[in-house]
């Protein structure tokens, strides 16, 4: 036998059938996903029953027996409870900051993404149009030439741009929290606002800023702690970490309006940045053992490479393990902080003016009794959006870096 | 030479040893936690004294003095609080356990039907389990509560599902009063277990000899049934009287009414955990590989055994972990009964606090409950883990 190559027989070649035509028809595709069986038809049927019946029922209830006028007359008080009138401002500057960093990350990173910028843009000049109040309506048309400024100097994909997005967000919670907080009784520019008059939807969201902007780094010294080889420092962020996951949220927060005059004697601090102890104190126990995850990620390899290139141990974290961590578990984190959105609303059982808060004040003004269930549809929509909003983005930011990969 | 090199360190510089280095970081953190530690003790007697309170658990013997609506054991104000909080204990623990019964079962369903073929199935689960993901429970609950258990109509125009009553007084549900031979069926019924569980060993020991597969739960299952309804007709009376609720003026006569407190928060927790398991079930499911199946079937297990023996076992390793997470979750959030004044341990702990304002013994309390709690399920999970986990070379 040689073992010299020998040229292949050649077998007729067929003429290639043309691509299958799976064409859509909406009969076809009625028949594949509703009725392939008889018991898929059945289970078809009595789903569009049931469906059909309840979407009349909340039509019906929503349309013309729900008394929204509770919604629309305290839209306000929902929105930003007792924050003075003076220092509107600063709210509304927050958030056309927030649409000129996020139109910006869109132009930057997005690719022909033009259904979020729709939506960016569409979202505040909608509102701004249909908004009855002068302020409201140029606050928001603002926002919108905030986001499209945005937008259009992030098509110009500059790098320094790309750096500009991301330096953007960092910087963006701080300073978003000096500007509702304010920087002393006596600046010129942004006196203080007391935190009991901050409310409604703008104390839910400072919550979960201030949960996630301080436990984030705390999350990330647990996690550090707990993968570290020295015995008693990983020990005791063992013991923090599953005590504190251990329990219910509620407690943490009991035990920080409760304790925390106690451990402090002759320190007055107010209830709102004890909520907020508590939440970081809770939130860091969750974040660090999802950053654990992404640390136990991280191949041998990576440590060893580092140190043959004469790292140091902590430049070695720094540089080389926490952000290849980091950005394995970013989609983990985005959920980590829509449920810290979510376990902010637990604040109303310490007696906080959160969104939740603000559902029962609103409750007991005399003009509104007995419409629980409009106040509280309407709290669980303003939850519903955001939290979805996030998930959905996150959602998109694993896709894209499943894609980098 | 490395020997040589050895010698040409210098002998004292100790502080670049490594081992020095360590000592020295474990010991300052460990120094700085317990000052953190002291410090916060000294600071807690200090305001503790302020206030003139002693710390201590001897106030638990003292009479409570206030009532709680929900109580499994008898209860009035003049007991102590001791007593006040081994009702908020056994209500925790009831609507834990109902929770996670219902919960699973709901959850189940959702997960399969998540992943029907149906078009129209998969996305209502889908749109239940994103509505639950995206709302925070303490919305749903104080929903449920007050805008649709409290917004029942009243007793006298109680809406009947059958022998059912919703009402604004709760749910009124037949319900069995136990009789004289209760006890006596008790007895049966436990004997029945054992017996079920010989039977059921028994099969295994005859498979194993055999070396054939046998039947193994529907005989002990047989066995448990056939003695509990021998045992029930056996006796001399029925254990257990059907007792139907009736309207009388303002309440509910005979039978058993669940408060809205309760049933708004059962409600609230089984639906809003079942997203969650529904989508660990599914996430289960769908991580056997359908090669797995096909092997099966080529080996010749029919499709019984094939999900028995092939299918369930390997989705279980993935969905058991996640699952007991979320039990633990519902556990933790029926603390939530606070905000709509169901008495579960958390909120007869917050009425006791207010009256005596022993927050750090109630709050330690409660504390340690749920800890000892989780710690002994994680330690049930871990041995779990260690049986199921994949034996590699």
């Amino acid at each position: 036998m040689s073992l010299s190559a020998q040229p292949l027989p050649q077998r007729p070649v067929a003429e290639p059938l043309p691509p299958p035509t799976e064409r859509f028809t909406l009969l076809g595709w009625l028949y594949k996903n509703l009725f392939n069986t008889w018991y898929n038809a059945v289970l078809t049927v009595v789903m569009v029953v049931l469906i059909a019946l309840a979407v009349r029922a909340a039509g019906e209830w929503a349309l013309s027996i729900a008394r929204w006028e509770v919604i629309t007359t305290n839209l306000r008080l929902f929105a930003i409870g007792q924050y003075p009138a003076a220092a509107l401002w600063r709210v509304w500057a927050s958030v056309v900051l927030l649409w000129g960093v996020a139109g910006l990350s869109i132009g930057v990173w997005g690719q022909r993404a033009y259904g979020s910028v729709g939506m960016l843009l569409a979202f505040p000049f909608v509102l701004g149009v249909l908004a009855t109040d002068e302020t409201t309506r140029w606050a928001l048309l603002g926002t919108t030439v905030a986001g499209a400024f945005g937008y259009g100097l992030g098509l110009l994909r500059k790098r320094w741009l790309r750096r500009l997005a991301i330096v953007g967000w960092i910087a963006y919670f701080p300073l978003v929290i000096v500007l509702i907080a304010g920087l002393g009784d006596e600046a010129p520019l942004l006196p203080s606002v007391p935190t009991n008059l901050w409310g409604g939807l703008l104390l839910t969201l400072l919550l979960t800023v201030v949960g996630i902007v301080f436990s984030f780094p705390l999350g990330v010294l647990l996690a550090l702690g707990r993968r570290s080889k020295l015995p008693i420092v990983s020990a005791l962020s063992v013991i923090y970490i599953e005590v504190v996951r251990g329990v219910p949220f509620v407690t943490v927060l009991f035990m920080a309006q409760l304790m925390l005059p106690l451990f402090l004697p002759g320190v007055t601090i107010d209830r709102v940045i004890r909520a907020m102890a508590g939440v970081v104190l809770f939130s860091a126990a969750y974040l660090a053992e999802n950053v654990r995850g992404g640390l136990q990620a991280i191949p041998r390899g990576q440590y060893e490479a580092a140190y043959a290139l004469g790292f140091k141990p902590w430049q070695t974290t720094l540089l080389i393990i926490l952000p290849q961590a980091l950005k394995a578990v970013i989609p983990i984190l985005v959920g980590q902080f829509i449920a810290l959105f979510k376990d902010t609303s637990l604040v109303v059982i310490v007696g906080l003016l959160d969104l939740m808060g603000i559902a029962k004040t609103v409750l007991a003004q005399p003009d509104f009794l007995g419409l629980q269930a409009e106040v509280y549809a309407f709290v669980a929509l303003v939850y519903g959006v955001f939290s979805f909003l996030m998930s959905t983005l996150s959602q998109r930011l694993e896709q894209r870096l499943n894609a980098a990969r | 030479m490395a020997a040589k090199r050895l010698e040409r360190l210098p002998v004292w510089a100790f502080w670049r040893d490594e081992r020095f280095i360590r000592a020295v970081i474990q010991i300052v953190v460990l120094g700085g936690v317990i000052w953190l530690g002291i410090t916060a003790a000294n600071n807690v007697a200090f305001s503790l004294r302020q206030q003139g309170i002693a710390l201590g658990f001897d106030f638990l013997n003292n009479g409570a003095g206030f009532d709680i609506g929900d109580t499994l054991i008898p209860y009035t104000n003049s007991d102590t609080f001791a007593r006040a909080l081994l009702v908020g204990l056994l209500n925790t623990l009831v609507v834990s356990v109902t929770g996670i019964v219902l919960a699973t079962i709901l959850g189940i369903f959702v997960g399969i039907a998540r992943l029907s073929s149906n078009w129209l199935v998969s996305r209502t689960a889908w749109l239940f389990i994103e509505l639950m993901r995206n709302v925070p429970l303490l919305v749903l609950l104080v929903f449920l509560y007050t805008a649709v258990f409290l917004k029942l109509p009243r007793a006298r125009q109680a809406i009947s599902v059958g022998p059912i009553y919703l009402s604004n007084r709760g749910v009124a549900v037949p319900w069995g009063e136990p009789t004289e031979t209760w006890g006596a069926f008790l007895a049966v019924l436990g004997a029945a277990l054992v017996g079920a569980v010989m039977a059921g060993v028994g099969m295994r020991v005859w498979q194993n000899r055999s070396g054939r597969p046998k039947p193994i739960v529907l005989p002990a299952l047989g066995v448990l049934l056939g003695a509990s309804v021998v045992g029930w007709f056996a006796l001399p009376q029925p254990p257990l009287t059907l007792s139907y609720p009736e309207i009388a003026g303002f309440n509910f006569r005979g039978g058993r009414t669940f408060t809205p407190e309760f049933m708004a928060l059962l409600l609230g927790l089984v639906i809003y955990t079942a997203a969650f398991i529904g989508e660990v079930v599914r996430a289960g499911i769908q991580s056997v590989p359908k090669g797995q199946v096909e092997a099966a079937r080529a080996l010749g297990f029919g499709p019984g055994r094939t999900l028995q023996l092939i299918v369930f076992p390997q989705a279980l390793r993935v969905i058991v972990p996640p699952l007991t997470n979320q039990y633990l979750n519902l556990t933790k959030n029926s603390t939530l009964a606070v905000a709509i004044g169901y008495p579960d341990l958390f909120s007869v702990s917050g009425t006791i606090i207010n009256q005596t304002g022993r927050a750090v013994e109630m709050i330690a309390v409660v504390m340690a409950v749920y800890l000892s709690t989780s710690l002994f399920t994680s330690l049930l999970m871990n041995l779990y883990n260690r049986r199921v986990r994949l034996v590699e070379r």
